[in-house]
């Protein structure tokens, strides 16, 4: 009789040791990174993959000083895909922090689940409207922009330049619709035609012709990705350039973009909050580091993703390695104790950055090489639209 | 709306039922005469648009990547056809569409394999990469003509091939009853092999040349499969005519949904609100098409078999 119960007895106690041991042997921090490898956001997925590895390699795979595991998934930019990927993050992998999706409908898909478990979620690219106000969480951190801003800075130059009429069109999903409302924010003139294409068409054809029917001084797009280059091939195969302004975000407007379209993009207008040419040292050294690694320039994809672990690195430090206290993490992380590639930000009461917005415009280097330069700063410390209705302080 | 708006959105109608045509084409010979059903036939189409991007960017020039395009995609067609086709003739519809299911699975992971998952940009030739003025007012992108005319050549080609000449006899007996033509001295396997590399070929083209229009990626072939067999039943299995009329009428269809049906709602809803109904009706238009179709002529429009 004391033979059969000695025997579970045992194994528990051995269990409950050899937790409290791999306890204190320091595990590794668990990091789940949910990428856009393959599907529409693909040129996104994989800058963000390249900035982050880049990024975990300067850090020695540590974060904060403390040993770290980056667990990967390919979310193929589907919501459905991406929310399985997460949840086995959450429930076999542990993980104590979060980033990686590109396209806002992934973010939303996968919130609950992370704020659920107390697990924060530092945004690599999307920062749907959602987040920012009726819907923010303390666990969510939208440390690269706001949705709107982008184009509330191109709004505000379309204004700025007196055009007339625009015509705008965005992929119809969250990022499409926010994107689209931050423009008409700013751009004082009449918008001829909102239009919301399928997510991941890639022929223009209809839309052009429409395009070519109103005759548009300004044409404003959000097509991320594979979308943009080939709406910008087509844009100019049909001749639409001698009439109308070409208007944009980063997401159709960075190195990604400029690789696969070159020459049709000089002139082309966008508005963020980084650029690979701003002169701050944390930005020369990311553009000097991600050259050397990748030999190309690296996109805002990038850059926001070097961000994003250089902010995880951070907290974990200012927190000594003990993520498992999570009023103390979600406080390091707001204080945002690194040097950001965009220069200095602070975040507001909703957990997104108040900071400066940039217009850029593609041109040619001295050595003929096509790319971004910073020429104006519309947006100084600028807050984005929906921070008064967050109810955190 | 103005005329030329009209006109444009037409062509691009054109364009598209002149691209399911070019897969139809080579998906209603192999279906009318080889009765095999061949989901496969997708697959054939990316691995054109593939193996045209890849060489295109390799050597410079579009017109050596189309016609490697081709040349390859009619090799990957004679394995199949003697590894695996060969074995499914005498079999039913349903192994059929089990096989060549697979094939697509495999297709997709090996591609996915050689040129990873992320999607190709395919460019257009440069010289192409401008538009032409068709009428004052009217620019059409130069790249679009020439997909518009390369599919009027093959269709008035295979228009002479399958009527006048001894090959398109033989095709056209085979598919209208393949019992009576073995019975006349037909010898049926050759012509089934022939009739499956030009399938090929045809799938091949069609990818080489959509590719600069949208983007070369996994799963593309799928994505136009449905639609062209639909084209498919509309036209009348074995029907190259039957194939020719339904995709002009499918790609017109389609276009009229795209592009006036949002112009039409816009009128009195929310530009959200369109752009999830605009193309459910656009979509549902092609199938209330085919539906209406079978209803009167179940046999499709121009059904081979009397």
């Amino acid at each position: 009789m004391k033979n059969c119960l000695s025997l579970p007895s045992l194994l528990t106690a051995a269990l409950a040791v050899s937790a409290a041991t791999s306890a204190l042997a320091a595990d590794p921090i668990k990091v789940g990174l949910a990428l856009d490898i393959s599907g529409p956001f693909a040129t996104g997925g994989g800058e963000t993959r390249d900035a982050m590895n880049l990024a975990i390699k300067l850090l020695d795979n540590k974060l904060g000083g403390y040993p770290a595991e980056f667990i990967q998934a390919d979310t193929a930019g589907s919501p459905d895909q991406a929310k399985q990927a997460v949840d086995r993050m959450i429930q076999q992998n542990r993980i104590s922090l979060f980033s990686g999706p590109t396209p806002s409908n992934v973010a939303l898909a996968v919130g609950p689940s992370l704020f659920a478990a107390k697990v924060p979620y530092i945004t690599s690219n999307p920062g749907p409207s959602q987040y920012a106000g009726a819907q923010c969480n303390p666990y969510f951190f939208g440390l690269s922009y706001q949705n709107d801003t982008w184009d509330e800075t191109v709004g505000q130059h379309a204004t700025d330049q007196g055009y007339k009429t625009a015509f705008i069109i965005a992929p119809n999903y969250p990022a499409g619709r926010d994107h689209l409302t931050g423009f008409k924010r700013t751009f004082k003139g009449t918008v001829s035609s909102e239009v919301y294409s399928k997510v991941g068409q890639l022929d223009y054809a209809a839309e052009l012709a429409q395009v070519r029917a109103q005759k548009p001084a300004a044409l404003y797009f959000f097509l991320p990705g594979a979308m943009g280059i080939n709406f910008i091939k087509q844009f100019v195969a049909s001749g639409l350039s001698k009439d109308t302004v070409l208007l944009t975000t980063p997401a159709s407007s960075d190195e990604d973009t400029i690789a696969a379209v070159g020459e049709p993009m000089l002139g082309l207008f966008s508005g963020s909050q980084w650029s690979h040419d701003l002169p701050n040292a944390a930005n020369q050294k990311f553009v000097a580091e991600f050259r050397k690694a990748y030999n190309r320039y690296p996109t805002f994809y990038a850059a926001q993703a070097y961000d994003a672990i250089l902010a995880m690195d951070a907290a974990v430090r200012d927190v000594k390695g003990n993520v498992a206290d999570k009023p103390a993490l979600l406080k390091a992380l707001k204080a945002a104790n690194f040097q950001s590639v965009r220069g200095a930000f602070k975040y507001d009461n909703n957990n997104f950055p108040i900071q400066d917005y940039y217009l850029r415009v593609v041109g040619k280097t001295a050595d003929g090489r096509i790319t971004n330069k910073t020429v104006a700063t519309p947006l100084k410390a600028h807050r984005d639209a929906y921070h008064d209705q967050c109810r955190m302080k | 709306m103005t005329p030329t708006l009209f006109i444009e959105q037409m062509l691009n109608g054109l364009g598209y039922g002149f691209m399911l045509f070019l897969l139809a084409a080579g998906l209603t010979l192999i279906f009318g005469i080889m009765d095999v059903m061949n989901l496969a036939h997708g697959s054939l189409f990316m691995s054109g648009a593939y193996v045209a991007a890849h060489v295109h960017t390799r050597t410079g020039s579009f017109l050596v990547g189309v016609v490697a395009a081709i040349a390859v995609v009619i090799v990957l067609a004679l394995v199949l056809e003697v590894l695996m086709f060969r074995k499914l003739y005498a079999r039913d519809h349903l192994a059929q569409v089990l096989a060549t299911f697979g094939v697509i699975l495999v297709a997709d992971d090996v591609v996915k394999m050689i040129w990873g998952a992320a999607p190709l940009m395919a460019s257009a030739p440069a010289a192409l990469a401008g538009p032409v003025e068709l009428l004052p007012g009217l620019l059409y992108p130069s790249y679009r003509l020439v997909i518009l005319a390369a599919g009027v050549a093959v269709a008035v080609g295979l228009y002479l091939l399958v009527n006048h000449t001894r090959i398109g006899m033989l095709v056209r007996a085979g598919a209208s009853n393949r019992r009576m033509a073995e019975f006349m001295g037909v010898r049926v396997g050759q012509v089934f092999s022939l009739v499956f590399l030009l399938g090929a070929a045809l799938a091949a083209l069609a990818g080489a040349l959509m590719g600069p229009l949208t983007a070369v990626q996994v799963g593309m072939g799928e994505e136009i499969l449905i639609p062209s067999l639909v084209v498919l039943v509309i036209g009348g299995i074995g029907s190259i005519r039957g194939a020719f009329v339904a995709a002009m009428v499918v790609g017109m269809v389609d276009t009229v949904g795209r592009a006036f049906v949002p112009m039409a709602l816009k009128a009195f809803l929310s530009p959200t609100l369109v752009s999830d109904l605009a193309p459910a009706i656009a979509g549902l238009a092609t199938y209330a098409l085919m539906a209406l179709v079978l209803a009167f002529k179940p046999a499709g429009l121009f059904p081979a078999r009397g």
